[in-house]
C-alpha cells in the first residue's frame, strides 16, 4: 500500500528506458522523453499527521485497560448474545420483507391513474413518515388497549372468527408490524422513485409490442428500475436493521436489549457495548457485501 | 393509397363521406353529435363518431382506414380531421415539418394514443373499439394489448429493452404476447436477425449496438409478431448519417416483399424510392397526398412546395 499517489522518486518513468525506441528526432520525440511527475510535500505532511493520529488510537484500542477485551471475548460469543443477535436478524428480515412488499403496493398505488388509490397510499406515507417510529411501536405494542378484538368477516357486517388483540400482537407481532408499517412508507417511494426513473419509451415499447401489463412491469419496469431502487433500498435495510435497537424500548430479547441487560447485571458497560458494536459492523458489513453481488445482478446491459 | 383519393385527397378539410351515416355513439357520450365535416369544434371526449365500414371504391380492402380523425392535447388540437387509407401491400410515406401531427397519427393507429373522434381500423378491426349494434365499446386493456401485436411499430429512439440480450429482446413478446413456446420464438429470431444482417449480435445487449445495428433489431423486434402492418416514426432521424443507409436498405427490403407500411421520415430520396403513396400533413391535416412523383415533383400546394424547398 502506498501512502501518497506519488510514484517511487527512483522509477520516475521513461519509456525510453526500454532502449527500443530511441528519441531519433522527428514528432516521435515527445513521445521518448522521461516524464517526471509532481511532487506533492503537502500530502506527505498530511500523511503523516493521520498516520500518527490512527497509531495513536490503534494504540488505545489495545493497551488501555478499560477497554477490557477479555470480558468482550467471554461474552461476544456466548449464547444470550446468539440468541440476541438471530432475534435481530429476524426483525430485520420480517421488516424489510414486508416492509418492501406493502411498499411495492403503495407505490404502484401511487402510480396508478385512480384518484382515490393515489390518495390513499399518498395519505399513508405521509402518515407513516410523520409519526416517529418508537412513538408507532408503542402504539401497537398497545394496541389491545385500542381494540380488544380483531374481527374478520363482511365489513360492517356479521364477522366470521376473531381474535383477542392481547394474544395476537405479542411483543414480537408488535415490534415487526411497527418495524414493516414504517419501512413501507418509506419502501414506497424508493420504489417509486425507481419506476420514474425508467425510461417513458420503455413503456411505449413495452405497450406496442402487446406484451401483457403485468409482465411489462415484471419483466421490462422493475428490473430497471432496481437499479436505482436497491442503493437506497440497501441503505434502508442496513438502517432497518441498526435501527432494531430501538425495540429494546419493547423489552424484546435483541442485540441491543440484551446487552443491556448483561451490562446491567455485571456493569461492564464498554466491552458489552463493543460487542454489539462488533455485531452490527459484521453484519452490516455481510449486507454491504450482498448487495454488491445483487447490485451486480442487476447491472445487465449497463454501461456503467 | 385508394381509390377515392381524387375525392378528398387533395385536403382533410373535405372531412368524412356522407354516405355513411353516424351509425354508431361510444356509449359515454350517448348524444354527441355527428360533428359536421370540416368543423372541428371543441373536442369531444370519448365523443367518437361511427360511420359503416367501407372498402374504398374499387380494388383490395384498406389495411389502414382512417376516418375523420380528431385529437386535442388540452386546448392545442394536434390533428384537426384525418382522413387516410392504406391498402395492403402498400407503403405510405407521410411528411411534414415538426410538430404537423405525424407522430400523434402513427400512435393513434395502434391506440398508443386515443382518438377524440373519428374512427380508425386496421385490416377490418377498429382499433380500441368493439362495435355492437350502434354502440361502440371501448375496449379492455388486454384486448388493445392484443390488437397491437397485429401493428408493428419502430420507434425514431428504437428503445430497446437495455437490460435484456438482442435476441431476447426479440424473442419477448411473441412468448408473452403471443404465447409461442420459446424454442419456436428463439428459431424466428434468429432468422430475423439474419434478415437484418446481424446473425452474430444475438448475445450483445443493445448499448454494445451502433445506432444502426440497434434500429435494425429494433425491426426484427417489431416483426417477430408477424404485424400486418408496420408504422415507422422516423426510424432514421437519431442516426448518424452514414448509419442510415443500411436502416433504409432493410425497409425498402420489406417494402420490396409487400408489407403494408406508414413510414414517418424526412428522407425523400426513400421516400421517391419505396413510396407508393406520400402524403403531406401540415398543422394537423392532411394537405396534399398522391404518388411520390406528383407530391414530389409536382406540389400543388404552397405548403408542400415551401416544406419540399427546405428538406431537399
Ligand atoms: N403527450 C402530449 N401532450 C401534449 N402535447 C403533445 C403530446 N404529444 C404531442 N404533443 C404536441 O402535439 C403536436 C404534434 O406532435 P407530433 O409529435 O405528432 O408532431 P410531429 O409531426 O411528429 O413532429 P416531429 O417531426 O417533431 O416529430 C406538437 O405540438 C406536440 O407538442
Ligand atoms: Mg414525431
Amino acid at each position: 500500500m502506498s501512502l501518497t499517489s506519488d510514484p517511487p522518486v527512483g522509477k520516475a518513468t521513461s519509456p525510453a528506458d526500454g532502449g527500443s525506441r530511441a528519441p531519433d528526432g522527428g514528432h516521435d520525440a515527445h513521445a521518448a522523453l522521461a516524464v517526471v511527475p509532481v511532487r506533492h510535500p503537502w500530502r506527505w505532511a498530511a500523511v503523516a499527521v493521520t498516520a500518527v493520529l490512527v497509531a495513536q488510537f490503534l494504540h488505545g484500542l489495545v493497551t488501555n485497560p478499560g477497554w477490557e477485551w477479555e470480558v468482550f471475548a467471554r461474552f461476544f460469543a456466548t449464547e444470550t448474545i446468539l440468541r440476541a443477535v438471530w432475534i435481530t436478524l429476524q426483525l430485520t428480515f420480517y421488516g424489510t420483507a414486508l416492509g418492501f412488499g406493502l411498499g411495492l403496493v403503495l407505490a404502484f398505488m401511487r402510480l396508478s391513474a385512480s384518484p382515490f388509490l393515489k390518495g390513499v397510499a399518498f395519505t399513508y406515507i405521509w402518515a407513516f413518515r410523520s409519526i416517529p417510529l418508537i412513538v408507532q411501536l408503542l402504539f401497537w405494542f398497545n394496541l389491545a388497549y385500542l381494540y380488544r378484538r380483531l374481527q374478520f368477516g363482511i365489513p360492517f357486517g356479521p364477522g366470521f372468527f376473531s381474535f383477542d388483540t392481547m394474544g395476537l400482537v405479542g411483543a414480537m407481532s408488535a415490534a415487526v408490524l411497527g418495524l414493516a408499517l414504517h419501512q413501507a412508507a418509506y419502501a414506497a417511494e424508493i420504489v417509486r422513485g425507481g419506476v420514474l426513473a425508467v425510461d417513458e419509451g420503455q413503456l411505449q415499447a413495452a405497450a406496442a409490442l402487446g406484451i401483457p401489463k403485468l409482465r411489462q412491469i415484471r419483466r421490462i419496469v422493475l428490473p430497471q428500475a432496481m437499479r436505482s431502487i436497491l442503493p437506497n433500498a440497501a441503505n434502508e435495510v442496513i438502517s432497518l436493521f441498526k435501527g432494531t435497537s430501538i425495540v429494546s424500548v419493547m423489552a424484546i430479547g435483541e442485540l441491543f436489549y440484551q446487552v443491556q441487560v448483561v451490562y446491567g447485571r455485571n456493569g461492564r458497560v464498554v466491552p458489552l457495548l463493543m460487542v454489539a458494536t462488533v455485531w452490527y459492523i459484521l453484519l452490516t458489513t455481510v449486507l454491504s457485501v450482498l448487495q454488491h453481488y445483487v447490485e451486480r445482478r442487476f447491472s445487465k446491459g449497463a454501461v456503467r | 393509397m385508394s381509390a377515392d383519393l381524387g375525392e378528398h385527397g387533395t385536403t382533410a378539410e373535405g372531412g368524412a363521406p356522407s354516405e355513411g351515416n353516424a351509425a354508431g355513439a361510444v356509449r359515454a357520450v350517448r348524444d354527441a353529435a355527428d360533428p359536421a365535416p370540416g368543423q372541428a369544434g371543441p373536442p369531444l371526449p370519448d365523443g367518437a363518431t361511427a360511420r359503416e365500414h367501407r372498402t374504398p371504391a374499387g380494388g383490395a380492402p384498406a389495411m389502414v382506414d382512417v376516418r375523420s380523425v380528431h385529437k386535442s392535447f388540452g386546448a392545442h388540437e394536434v390533428l384537426r380531421g384525418i382522413d387516410l387509407r392504406v391498402r395492403a401491400g402498400e407503403v405510405a410515406v407521410v411528411l411534414g415539418p415538426s410538430g404537423s401531427g405525424k407522430s400523434t397519427l402513427l400512435r393513434t393507429i395502434n391506440h398508443l394514443e386515443k382518438v377524440d373522434s373519428g374512427r380508425i381500423s386496421v385490416d377490418g378491426a377498429l382499433v380500441g373499439y368493439r362495435r355492437c349494434g350502434d354502440r361502440l365499446y371501448e375496449l379492455r386493456e388486454r384486448e388493445i394489448l392484443k390488437q397491437r401485436t397485429r401493428i408493428g411499430f419502430v420507434f425514431q429512439n428504437f428503445h430497446l429493452f437495455p437490460h435484456l440480450t438482442v435476441l431476447d429482446n426479440i424473442v419477448e413478446a411473441p412468448v408473452s404476447a403471443l404465447k409461442r413456446p420459446r424454442r419456436q420464438a428463439v428459431a424466428a429470431a434468429e432468422r430475423l436477425l439474419a434478415r437484418v444482417g446481424l446473425a452474430d449480435r444475438a448475445a450483445s445487449y443493445p448499448r454494445q449496438l451502433s445506432g444502426g445495428q440497434q434500429q435494425r433489431v429494433a425491426i426484427a423486434r417489431a416483426l417477430a409478431l408477424e404485424p400486418k402492418l408496420l408504422l415507422f416514426d422516423e426510424p432514421t432521424s437519431a442516426l448518424d448519417p452514414e448509419l442510415v443507409g443500411e436502416v433504409l436498405d432493410v425497409i425498402k427490403d420489406l417494402a420490396h416483399q409487400g408489407t403494408t407500411m406508414i413510414v414517418v421520415t424526412h428522407e425523400i430520396g426513400f421516400a421517391r424510392e419505396v413510396a407508393d403513396t406520400v402524403v403531406f400533413m401540415d398543422d394537423g391535416r392532411i394537405v396534399e397526398q398522391g404518388s411520390p412523383a406528383e407530391v414530389l415533383d409536382r406540389p400543388r400546394h404552397d405548403r408542400t412546395r415551401a416544406f419540399l424547398s427546405k428538406v431537399l
